[in-house]
């Protein structure tokens, strides 16, 4: 057992908290939460340039072979400098569901592409009215027509849907239980994209396909099974939302506690009174707790382990532990905390999204008590 | 990063198991809440000295296996996990006998340490007084020099295995003209000591939990002051980061956890929403606080005593622990305020026992305040109040 970083993984994460504090200041996030695109293509083509897209993906397409936990130290330095863009959608999302589901020949033709930077990614799973990641909440449908496809009904919170190339849309082919992923062109004329204003400022979409042709060959993993890879692929986009949730709140505890030592009143740091330090405290033990318990399941993850019970653990954990930390960041921070110009804004926001994202707390809840035999 | 555990330490996991199964099969002792403080079996003792299972990580030179901090934890996890009854060996093993290694005079070690390791020394542990609970630096028992030996006199109260210990661990006052903190010593007391005596404490359980211990000019000789004279506030801390450690914060009542999950599961009240989301909810707040105690072995495994990562681990796992009382007593209705020996008390009592033994939980080794204090001003320097 060991519990801190390997050499290699200090020094990545080293150099990906540098070069965010040098490119991604709270004022370039401000801007790219203002912009259209929700992202800006030339530190995109930095990061790729870094290596980070390929990261963890085959050196054979390009990648660095690197595994899902040292990806994981790179999600937890993003959530740390509340990096904008799609590097979540096209490398979590994206990447290494082709990299698990997808033929040789799909990979070969994505994979060298998305880690080169020229292409974004995303998943296009979730609906209106959808419940818990469950099967029956997909109804957008793909109806087969002479061979091929067509593609049918609307996506919703759909993560940098407008600005991507290509979609992993997850579509019903049989009415009951026949799930199958396709990957669709995105700027395809058939699809139609609403940016909607979200609280965390990231870009979620509203995605209408009408009536959109899709050939057979772009179908990914398998016809009808495509339910038991789309969990897999849930389980890791909730793994990787904790890493960089950890990300946030580790920086968040920094600032709070940072804050408490300078602010005076009654001529002392704030810091200096107990009921602050047990605040403080209660924080820091949150943010660990949250820390080694998202660190199993990417372990675990990283490793192939079963790790359904994990995962439903760090989840659960992080996203109630994540809000308990925030009550107190803004409790101990005081009107300044709650006003626009102070950065702490910039993080409550993101873990609130970040909570919601690939299931919530009781939702994750009820897996484990599925796990526990309850 | 690496959540596993080594070969040897699961086959060391797997010996303790089968050896706490075959005793219980034996009939030996039933699984009990708080049985690592509370359960006194010398029987059980020797077992477990004889399998080297005591002073697991001291130098084989003294007895000790010279395993690793993790180890420890995996066999200490399983002793609980069972409810075994270690109380006698409990506190030289965790505590007493690593302050001797650390601090004792050679002497001392060679005195001590083998007879912890064979189950046969016993310690209780004086500290607190009735005026010095969380304020520590603050005691009054005196221990004033005449020749070879000092004498004692004073009160302890709070002494968990009193009863049973044939030592004491005693935090005296050897020099009152100094600050405090620089004026105490440590000493190993003979619970047989002329002037020595004992008198029971009742907690809300109706356990015999503590005894009161009175000082009458009870003689020590020198060599049995632990360390530097003067120095035993700091030699204390050191020792409370070891006795706040471990996996008996979390677990000190597993027995009722495992009993009250198979309880929901045998009467279909683990399909109802509201219990299935409580007991999950315990489930994620026991792993969580596991991984925070293996961080604290690891700390030590590092050569470092453990001082923060302990006061943060104690305080959040005394919490879950009060919490599974709760939820235990929840889940069970009105049987839960059944005590042990009514009629159709449920889970042989478990539940209404620890409910009133978890009001302790956070207040012994060191209050939950006090923890956040150490966590805040220690752990994210944050100025002292």
């Amino acid at each position: 057992m060991k519990l801190t970083l390997t050499e290699e993984q200090e020094m990545l994460k080293k150099t990906a908290r540098d070069f965010l504090a040098d490119k991604c200041s709270k004022t370039f996030v401000k801007q790219i939460e203002e912009s259209e695109t929700g992202y800006s293509r030339e530190l995109w083509q930095e990061m790729a340039e870094l290596g980070w897209m390929g990261l963890a993906l085959p050196e054979k397409h390009g990648g660095g072979d690197m595994s899902f936990l040292d990806l994981a130290v790179l999600l937890e330095e993003m959530g740390r400098a509340c990096l904008p863009g799609p590097f979540f959608s096209t490398v979590v999302l994206g990447g290494l569901s082709i990299l698990d589901i997808g033929s040789e020949k799909q990979k070969q033709e994505y994979l060298p592409k998305l880690i080169r930077g020229e292409k974004i990614f995303t998943l296009a799973l979730t609906e209106p009215g959808y419940h818990n990641y469950d099967t029956s909440s997909v109804t957008v449908e793909a109806a087969p027509d002479d061979g091929n496809y067509t593609i049918n009904g609307t996506k919703l919170f759909v993560p940098d849907a407008h600005i991507a190339d290509y979609l992993l849309c997850v579509a019903r082919t049989k009415p009951k239980d026949g799930i199958t992923i396709f990957l669709v062109d995105a700027k395809n004329p058939k699809i139609n994209y609403t940016v909607l204003k979200t609280i965390a400022g990231d870009k979620l979409c509203e995605v209408v396909f009408d009536q959109m042709p899709i050939p057979e060959a772009n179908i990914l993993g398998r016809l009808n099974q495509g339910w038991s890879a789309v969990q897999k692929i849930i389980q890791r986009a909730a793994v990787g939302k904790c890493c960089e949730m950890v990300g946030n709140i580790q920086r968040v505890l920094e600032m709070t506690v940072d804050y408490a030592k300078e602010r005076k009143q009654f001529d002392r740091p704030i810091g200096s009174f107990q009921a602050i330090q047990h605040y403080c405290a209660d924080m820091a033990t949150d943010v660990d707790s949250a820390r080694f318990s998202t660190y199993q399941a990417a372990w675990m993850l990283s490793e192939g382990l079963p790790c359904t019970k994990e995962v439903a653990i760090a989840k659960a954990w992080i996203g109630e532990a994540s809000q308990r930390v925030f009550a107190l960041a803004h409790q101990i921070h005081g009107a300044i905390g709650v006003t626009i110009e102070h950065d702490l804004h910039f993080y409550t926001r993101r873990a609130k999204a970040a909570e919601l994202a690939f299931g919530d707390a009781d939702f994750y809840r009820e897996i484990v008590a599925k796990e526990m035999g309850l | 990063m690496d959540f596993s555990f080594t070969e040897e330490q699961n086959k060391l996991r797997q010996e303790v198991r089968n050896f706490l199964e075959e005793e219980i099969k034996k009939g030996y002792w039933e699984p009990a809440c708080d049985a690592w403080v509370q359960s006194f079996d010398t029987g059980f003792t020797k077992r477990v000295a004889q399998r080297g299972w005591i002073g697991l990580t001291w130098p084989k030179e003294y007895g000790g296996q010279g395993r690793n901090h993790v180890d420890r934890l995996i066999l200490t996890e399983e002793m609980l996990r069972y409810g075994a009854p270690a109380a006698c060996h409990w506190f030289g093993d965790r505590q007493v006998g690593g302050a001797i290694l650390s601090f004792g005079s050679e002497e001392l070690k060679k005195e001590f340490l083998p007879r912890i390791v064979k189950g046969e020394a016993y310690f209780g542990l004086g500290m607190s007084e009735p005026g010095a609970g969380s304020d520590l630096a603050s005691l009054q028992t005196k221990a004033v020099e005449d020749g070879d030996y000092y004498v004692i006199n004073g009160q302890k109260t709070w002494a968990s295995c009193a009863s049973f210990a044939n030592y004491f661990d005693v935090y005296a006052r050897t020099d009152p003209e100094v600050p405090r903190h620089r004026g105490i010593s440590e000493f190993i007391v003979d619970a047989k000591s002329p002037g020595l005596s004992r008198i029971p404490m009742t907690d809300i359980t109706g356990t015999e939990a503590w005894n009161d211990i009175f000082f009458d000019n009870v003689r020590v000789h020198k060599r049995y002051l632990v360390g530097e004279k003067n120095r035993g506030f700091y030699q204390v801390l050191h020792q409370l980061d070891y006795e706040r450690s471990g996996m008996e914060r979390l677990m000190g009542n597993y027995p009722l956890f495992e009993a009250i999950i198979q309880f929901a599961k045998e009467n279909k009240l683990s399909q109802e929403p509201v219990i299935r989301n409580k007991l999950a909810q315990l489930q994620i707040e026991f792993e969580v606080g596991r991984l925070l105690i293996y961080r604290v072995a690891l700390v030590m495994e590092e050569g470092r005593a453990p001082n923060w990562e302990s006061a943060m681990s104690k305080a959040y796992s005394t919490e879950f622990e009060n919490h599974l009382a709760g939820v235990a007593m929840e889940v069970l209705g009105p049987y839960g305020q059944l005590m042990s020996g009514s009629k159709l008390v449920p889970l042989r009592g478990m539940a209404s026992h620890s409910y009133l033994g978890s009001k302790g939980y956070s207040l012994q080794a060191g209050t939950t305040e006090i923890l956040k204090n150490i966590l805040a001003v220690r752990g994210l320097r944050l100025p002292s109040s």
